[in-house]
Formats: C-alpha cells, structure tokens, sequence
C-alpha cells in the first residue's frame, strides 16, 4: 500500500493557493496515466487557518482517500489570525508541518519550507526524534527563497511541487504543460524557472526513501473533476436551463458552475433573495415550460420545505439538490456529513411524493442527476438529489466517455396544442389537466401560452380541472393517482437494464455492508481489503432512498448472516430508513457511525466489521457502532 | 409556427372570456371589496387586448387568492407570500406571457415582503396586484400589516402597538417603476389603473383597497375618497421620484385619518424591464426560453463538447 500508492498531502494556510496547486497536481498524475482522488480539509474562513489538500494515486482504480498519507508538502501559513482576538499575528510556518505528522504513515516522506521558521521554533517539535521513530524521510528545502529568486514568495506552491516531482522521479514537463494552459508571459516563466530550479535543488540531498509515482496507462481519455462539476454537467445535459438559488456551503459550487455556464447555453440563472424564493422561482420557469432546478444545503433546503410540498400538489416538475454538511442548523459549514436523509425525505407537510436519489461517486452524480431530470418531467412530481460535501468538493478522474450522450431536453408529459385539442375539456372550457384514471398515475400537463389549455394549479386539494375540491372521492381519487406515480418510478427502475444500486465483494459471501451515499467507494475499498484477509464479505451501495429499491435490498439482506449499515450521522439514520421500508431485519443489521466532520477511512470500516462480527469489540476512535435490535 | 399560438393573438376579447362558466360560485362574502377586484380585472384585460390562454395569473393564499378561481385564465394558486418569485420566473422563462400576480395585504406585505422588495428592486415586467383591507379575512379578523395602529382582534386585544406598513412608499423605495393606489368602491378608476398597469413595461404595484365587510367594520371608512389625479389640489409629477414619494407619504399619512386618496402615484416608463436589463448583458436569450422545448430545430449543445476539454 505504501509504493505503489502515492498519497501525497499538500498543507498550508486557506487562501494561499493550496487549492489551485493541488488541482494542478492531481490532473498531472492524471495526464501521466494515473487515477487520483482528491479530499479537501478546510477551515470556514477565507483567508487563514490551516488547510491541506490529499492527492492519493495509482496504477489501480483508488476509490477512496486512502489511510494516512506518505508525502507531505508543508508550506507555511501566511494568514494566521485569531478569530477569539481578532487580530492579525503573522505568519505561522510551522504549523502545516506539525498539524499533519499524527496521520503521517511509516515510512512516509516530508518537504517542508523552512523559509521562515526558526531554528528554536523547529527544536520544539522533536521532529528529528519523530522522523527516527516512524522512519521519515525529511526534506527541509527553503522554497520561499527559490521562489524569491525568480519571482515571487507566493509562488512556493511551485516549487513544493517541483521539489515534490524531483523526489518522486516524475517528469516535471506535465506540469510546465499545465502552467502553460492556465498562466502566460512574466507569471509564466518565473513559474517554469521556480519549477526548475526547484527540481534541480532536490539534487543536493543524499535520497533516503523509496517512495516513486507509479506509472499507469488509461484505456480512453480521462477527465478531472469535482461531484459538483458532475451534477452541474449531468444537470445542462439533461437539459436543466433555468436555476435560482442564494449561496450556501457547500451547494454553492453546483450554483457557480451553472451560473457560469448558463448564458453560454441559452439558459438563465437567478441568485435570488432567500432560499424560499429559489424553490418558487424554479416551480415558476418549469410551469412555463422550461426545465428547472434549484437547490441548498441544510438550512437552506428547510426553507425550501414549502415549495417543495406545493411542487407535489400542483405536479410542477422541479429538481432540487441538497449538499449535506454537518448539522443541526448551521452545524460545520465545511465538514461532510449524511445526517439530513431524513429530513429530505419528509420535509413538508403530508404524505411525502418525491424521487430522492443519492449518487455514490463523480460518475453516478452525473448520471443519476441526468435520471432525477428524467423522472421529475416524465412523472411530474420534485426530484431530489442529495449527495454530501465529500462527494461535492472531491476530484476524481472519470472516463470521458461518461459524457458522450445527447442532451434531453424533453419536457415529459406535455402536450402539444393540437394535443390539447383533442384532449378532454370541461364544460367551462378548462382542460382537464388533473384526470383520475391514468395508470402510472401522471396526467399531461399543457403549458401556459398554448391555445386550448388552460387549468388551475394549487396547491389545494382540487379537482380535474384544478379547482379547489373538498370532495371525498376526488380527494381519494387524487390522493391516489399522485401516489400511484412512485410505484409506476420503481417499477420502471425495475425494469431498467442497469441499477442504480452497485455491488462490490463475492455473491456467496457471509456477511453484508449496506451503505449509500459518499461512503459507497470507502466501503468497497474496505471490503475488498476484508476479503483479502479471509473475512467474507459483500456490499451493497444504495442510491435510490425514494422510491426504495424493496426487491433489491431484500434479496441482498437475505443473503447475509449479518450486515453493518455504513454511514455518516448519529442515529443510523438510512439503517432506520431500511427498516421502514423493508419492515423486519431489525434483529440482523448493526450500524457503524461517524460524524465528527471526516468521512469514513477505509481502516475503519475493516475494523469496524471486524469487531461486529467478533461481536462488537469497541470501534475504532470517533467511530460509532450500535449493535442491531435485540442485541 | 410557435408552440405557444395563443401569445399575440391578434383578436378582440371580452370580459366573459374571462369567466370561468358556471362554476365555481364566488365564496367571498357578500359586500366584500375583492368583487370590485375581479370586475376591474374582467374590465381591464380585453382593453389590455389580452385573452385568457396567453395569461398567467399568479395567486398566493386567502381570501386574495380565490381570485384565481374566479377569473379564467392559465393560474397558480401558490403558498402565502409566494406569489411574485413564481411569477417573476414564468415571465423570464417566457416573456411572451402576460403574467400578474396577487395577493393579499398580509401575503404580500408581511409573508411576502422580502419577495416584494425584490421583485421591485429587480423590475420584473409584471403587475402586482394587492388586494390590501387592512386584516386577516380568511383565517377570521386577525391584525394584518396594514391594520391601523390601535386595531383590536383576537391576537392583539390591547390594541396594535404597531405603526402600519406604508405599502406605497416601500414600494417605491424598493425600485417599482409603476405605483398605484385605487379601491374598490370606484370600479371605472380601478380598470383604468389595472389596464395601466398591465401595459407598463415593468413592475407595475397596485395597492388595491378591499373593503372587508365582515371582519373590519372601518371598511366604511374607503368612502369617499379623493382621485389625485382628478383634483386640483394633488398636482404633482408622477414621473419625480421625490414628489412622487412626498405625494405617498401623504396620502398614507391621510389614510390612517381615514381619508382615501387614490390614483396613479409613481410611473417612469424610461426604466428598462429586467428582462431588458438581463438581456443587454447576456444573461438571458433573445428568444423565449420555453419555446426552444418544443422547436424540433433547436440546438441543444451537449455538455461534453463545450465543457469537457477544460478538465482533460
């Protein structure tokens, strides 16, 4: 796990780059024929605060962060502030590299900038005892003053990198190529000269370790990028050409990468006054005809409560995402968590009428954002995708292939005027646009502007023609067509070809993981390692929470003797969510939870599983497990 | 041949075009002002030369958002206070469509206040209509945010400590291009400032005075009143915001003495609609974004080609 996996750790303060750099990084081991995934670990603050950025690479598909990390650029922090004074009190140089040396793996390989650290300062951390101890290899290199000579002090980021591609053995011309795309003139050739010298300096140090890049090939062309970049993608593919919103951590990246882009496309976008009006405002675009979505984190999602319940009345298609982070309320604006599943299902009043998926990965967050299009338009009823800030803000190389589809900007069920024509009126002359009998339960809709199709939407109870209907049977008959939609959604899922549901570990194995979300890709890393050392073990990784896949889950928890539900909250709330649904194997699941802001290791699903199965030896640190009902 | 042939019908319309037949009955009680609503706004549309299939009527809740029911044309009855950021949006993804928007005084000045001070801001081309009688009327006689300070109800026996909202001058202070006030009790000066309205390129605010028979006995106070704009005494220049806002201040000043001062307050017809303004930056198509679903032409850009290269 240490040579032929690079996870290289880029630490620093927030603001001064680490971001950018580490961006560069990973796509450079990307273009050399490398998978990589990224994990971001920042403060909520601009500017100061320590920050850092992992890069974990190999020849072999990485699911996952990974355990630790074995390389370790530590440039220092030039925006430390006290947030209790304050006060602006300089530079702290030193703290990127001791911040970072408790989850450094044996073996692993330090460069730290020694520019502006101080000999005394440096006494105190014991690193040399440390280094010993674990069997580092450190590398003190004075990358400020490189980057004086050539440029500037900001652009120690290049020559950590260049230090780092030296050290590695890795050709620095991957990333002369970048810097080429991004940067022109002065800017650029001190950072090929930084670069350089960077590289060259490396050359004075006696190399101790062992650690080098491996290298890889890919069967097609790759492309880098962010859970959120996919959404957005997936979104405009699916033909998504109005969005409102109002910014929120971490649902703000799917916003900017829209708002961006949406001009371009023909489409708009609106930052509006409260979340409140962002949902109103995409129930009014997808009224008038155009496809629409919306979206927000925690908070802001509960203000999106209301017109998400009146999208289900009035069978307005709309699409909204939900970037958990950790709560309650405003909770850890920067920190993952999977702890509003619940709260996404019922939110609003009555009976909840919703398509709620939750990609796993950058692929399926694409995919199944292009799905929610599909199904809200086709079944006319709000699509949720719920995904976490791990799977927002991660980098991971996905096939480009991926994309290579055609746009869908079918509006489901609508009509055309001289559908509308020929479709059942009322006497009054209003389109009956809420009829009773449809099988699969969804009635076209005619769209404001077309002759003939007038109708009321409300979100009253109503009858066929939209008028507000306190009637017994039209309230059953009604109540019982929109309910009728998410059987017809499972059952044409179903029917689907492919499930959204993936599957990792041998089909006979003994014991069963159930996880959904973010977690899916640690988990399967997890139970392949667990398969290696003689543990027989299988996962399954859900996506869809509503309509719930009941056949597969079944089958899946019939088939084990036991199964640990993987997840990220406190109170195991999918776990619950299964129960429900399913109504019994209450007595074979346990949970295994985490909540303090980072997402799963896949150690700690090892352990996790082992002590369960062991029957139940404490998890590991922060880790939470609760054993299943009865037990 | 555009999907949407009903916009820019060219034919003569008449009011019962917008009478939904024979049902449902008005459950408004009797004597109440929002009768005087829907009969200006029957009035007002065919003048406009609008039919009913090219316009969108925009609801939000109570006794305001029955109106929907009442007046045929596509509708949205939507949530309390709700009713202008659905509206906004219809009209920006079809600017084809003539979209107005109503609601109540506590919908629209108290629930709905945020949206409405932005929508102002934003001056989206829609007319804004608020049926304002001063209470709470669906849910039984409650103070609202116009009831006069002093108003006794269930929820404030003392007596409101409270000044009420002057809905003109936030109006206008928010960035309205169109402020109107008008009242039930004069049907011909409410069609004319209603068709006023609706032609304004721009967000058009009419504060409508409702009288509420049943739950705010005060109703009697709406007459008489005085139209500023027939009386010599309230010469002003609509088009000056500081006379304007001056002009406002007193005649909500007057209200709360319980006299009526109506008529057109505020219009700059030279303010860009912010479809306009969206546009002249590029933020928005030239041509109606919900006619591109149903042009089979239509080029819809794949998001590899476009998107794809800056991450390889």
């Amino acid at each position: 796990m240490t040579n032929d996996t690079l996870m290289w750790r880029i630490a620093g303060g927030s603001g001064d780059g680490i971001d950018s750099t580490s961006q560069n990084f990973a796509k450079a081991l990307m273009r050399a024929g490398l998978d990589v995934f990224t994990h971001r670990h920042y403060p909520s603050r601009i500017r100061g605060g320590h920050t850092y950025v992992e890069v974990r690479a190999s020849d072999e598909p990485v699911r996952s962060r990974g355990d630790g990390f074995n390389f370790l650029l530590a440039l220092g922090d030039s925006f430390a502030r006290n947030p209790q004074e304050g006060a602006y009190y300089g530079n702290e140089e030193l703290k990127p590299l001791t911040e970072n040396l408790d989850d450094l793996n044996e073996g692993g390989v330090i460069v730290y900038d020694t520019g502006q650290i101080e000999d005394d300062e440096l006494a105190e951390v014991d690193l040399e005892a440390r280094a010993e101890e674990n069997d580092w290899h450190v590398y003190p290199m004075n990358l400020r003053e490189i980057a004086r000579e050539h440029g500037s002090d900001v652009m120690r980021n290049t020559a950590g990198v260049g230090a780092t591609a030296a050290l590695l053995d890795m050709d620095p011309g991957h990333f002369e190529d970048l810097m080429r795309d991004t940067m022109s003139g002065d800017i650029l050739d001190a950072n090929i000269e930084i670069l350089e010298a960077a590289y060259d300096r490396v050359e004075e140090f006696d190399e101790s370790h062992d650690l080098r890049v491996p290298t890889g090939t890919h069967d097609g062309e790759q492309a880098l990028m962010t859970g959120s970049n996919a959404i957005a993608y997936g979104a405009l593919d699916a033909g998504c050409r109005f969005i409102s919103g109002y910014p929120m951590t971490p649902w703000t990246d799917v916003f900017t990468i829209m708002s961006q882009n949406l001009p371009e496309f023909g489409g708009i976008s609106e930052q509006v006054e409260d979340e409140i009006a962002a949902a109103a405002l995409a129930l009014g675009a997808s009224h008038a005809g155009v496809k629409a979505m919306s979206g927000s984190s925690g908070g802001g999602f509960a203000l999106m409560s209301e017109p998400l319940g009146l999208a289900e009345m009035t069978e307005t298609p709309i699409v909204l995402v939900e970037a958990m982070r950790a709560g309650p309320s405003t909770g850890m604006p920067t920190k993952p968590e999977q702890g509003d599943l619940d709260f996404v299902l019922y939110t609003s009043q009555g009976d909840s009428n919703r398509v709620v998926f939750a990609p796993a990965n950058v692929e399926e967050a694409y995919e199944q954002t292009r799905a929610a299009f599909e199904l809200a338009y086709d079944y006319q009823l709000p699509a949720i995708v719920i995904y976490d800030q791990k799977l927002g803000g991660e980098m991971r190389n996905v096939s480009t292939d991926l994309f290579d589809r055609e746009p869908a900007p079918d509006l489901g069920a609508t009509l055309t005027e001289e559908e509308i024509a020929e479709a059942a009126h009322h006497e009054s002359g209003k389109f009956e646009r809420f009829r009773h009998d449809p099988e699969n339960g969804v009635s076209p809709r005619s769209i404001p502007g077309q002759k003939g199709g007038r109708f009321l939407a409300t979100g009253n109870e109503h009858n066929k023609v939209g008028h507000i209907s306190e009637d017994p049977d039209n309230r059953v008959a009604q109540m019982s067509r929109r309910a009728r939609k998410l059987t017809s959604i499972r059952e044409e899922l179903d029917a689907k070809d492919s499930s959204h549901q993936t599957y990792q570990g041998p089909e006979d194995a003994d014991y069963g993981i159930l996880t959904w979300g973010s977690q899916q890709d640690t988990v399967f890393e997890a139970v392949d390692r667990l398969n290696e050392k003689g543990v027989s073990v299988k996962a399954l990784g859900v996506s869809d929470m509503m309509p719930y896949p009941e056949a597969e889950v079944t089958e899946f928890l019939e088939s084990v003797e036991e199964c640990v539900v993987v997840e990220m909250n406190a109170t195991g709330q999918f776990r619950g969510l299964t129960q429900r649904e399913l109504g019994r194997f209450g007595p074979k699941m346990s949970s295994l939870l985490k909540f303090d802001g980072e997402p799963f290791e896949p150690h700690e699903i090892v352990e996790g599983v082992e002590s369960s199965i062991d029957g139940g030896q404490p998890a590991p640190h922060n880790v939470k497990y609760v054993p299943a009902a009865g037990d | 041949m555009s999907a949407f042939s009903a916009i820019g019908e060219d034919r003569e319309t008449d009011r019962e075009e917008f009478t939904p037949g024979i049902e449902p009955q008005a459950t408004w009680c009797p004597g109440c002002g929002d009768f005087g609503v829907l009969k200006a706004l029957k009035q007002a549309m065919p003048e406009v030369g609008r039919t009913p299939d090219e316009t969108l009527l925009v609801t939000g809740i109570g006794c305001s958002g029955k109106l929907n029911s009442y007046f045929d044309c596509y509708g949205y009855h939507s949530i309390h206070g709700r009713s202008l950021p659905i509206a906004r949006a219809a009209k920006l993804a079809n600017p084809g469509l003539e979209v107005i928007a109503a609601g109540g005084d506590g919908d629209g000045y108290g629930i709905g206040g945020n949206h409405f001070m932005h929508t102002a801001r934003e001056n989206h081309d829609i007319t804004y209509i608020v049926f304002n009688n001063e209470i709470f009327g669906l849910t039984k006689g409650q103070t609202s945010p116009t009831s006069p300070k002093g108003h006794k109800s269930k929820t404030q026996p003392h007596g409101s400590a409270k000044d009420p909202v002057r809905p003109l001058t936030l109006s206008l202070a928010s960035g309205s291009s169109y402020v109107a006030r008008t009242a039930a009790v004069n049907p011909r000066q409410a069609k004319e400032i209603l068709q006023e309205a609706i032609e304004h390129d721009g967000f058009a605010h009419v504060d409508f005075l409702t009288q509420c028979p049943t739950w705010n006995k005060d109703a009697k106070e709406y007459v008489p009143y005085t139209d500023i704009q027939d009386d010599d005494e309230f010469d002003f220049d609509t088009g000056d915001r500081m006379e304007a806002a001056e002009m406002m201040y007193e005649a909500e000043s007057r209200l709360w003495e319980g006299e009526v001062l109506t008529g057109r307050f505020y219009h700059d017809a030279d303010r860009p609609s912010y479809g306009a303004e969206k546009r002249s930056v590029g933020e928005m198509p030239e041509d109606p974004l919900a006619e591109r679903y149903f042009d089979d032409d239509a080029q819809w850009e794949r998001t590899a080609d476009e998107l794809i290269d800056r991450h390889t």
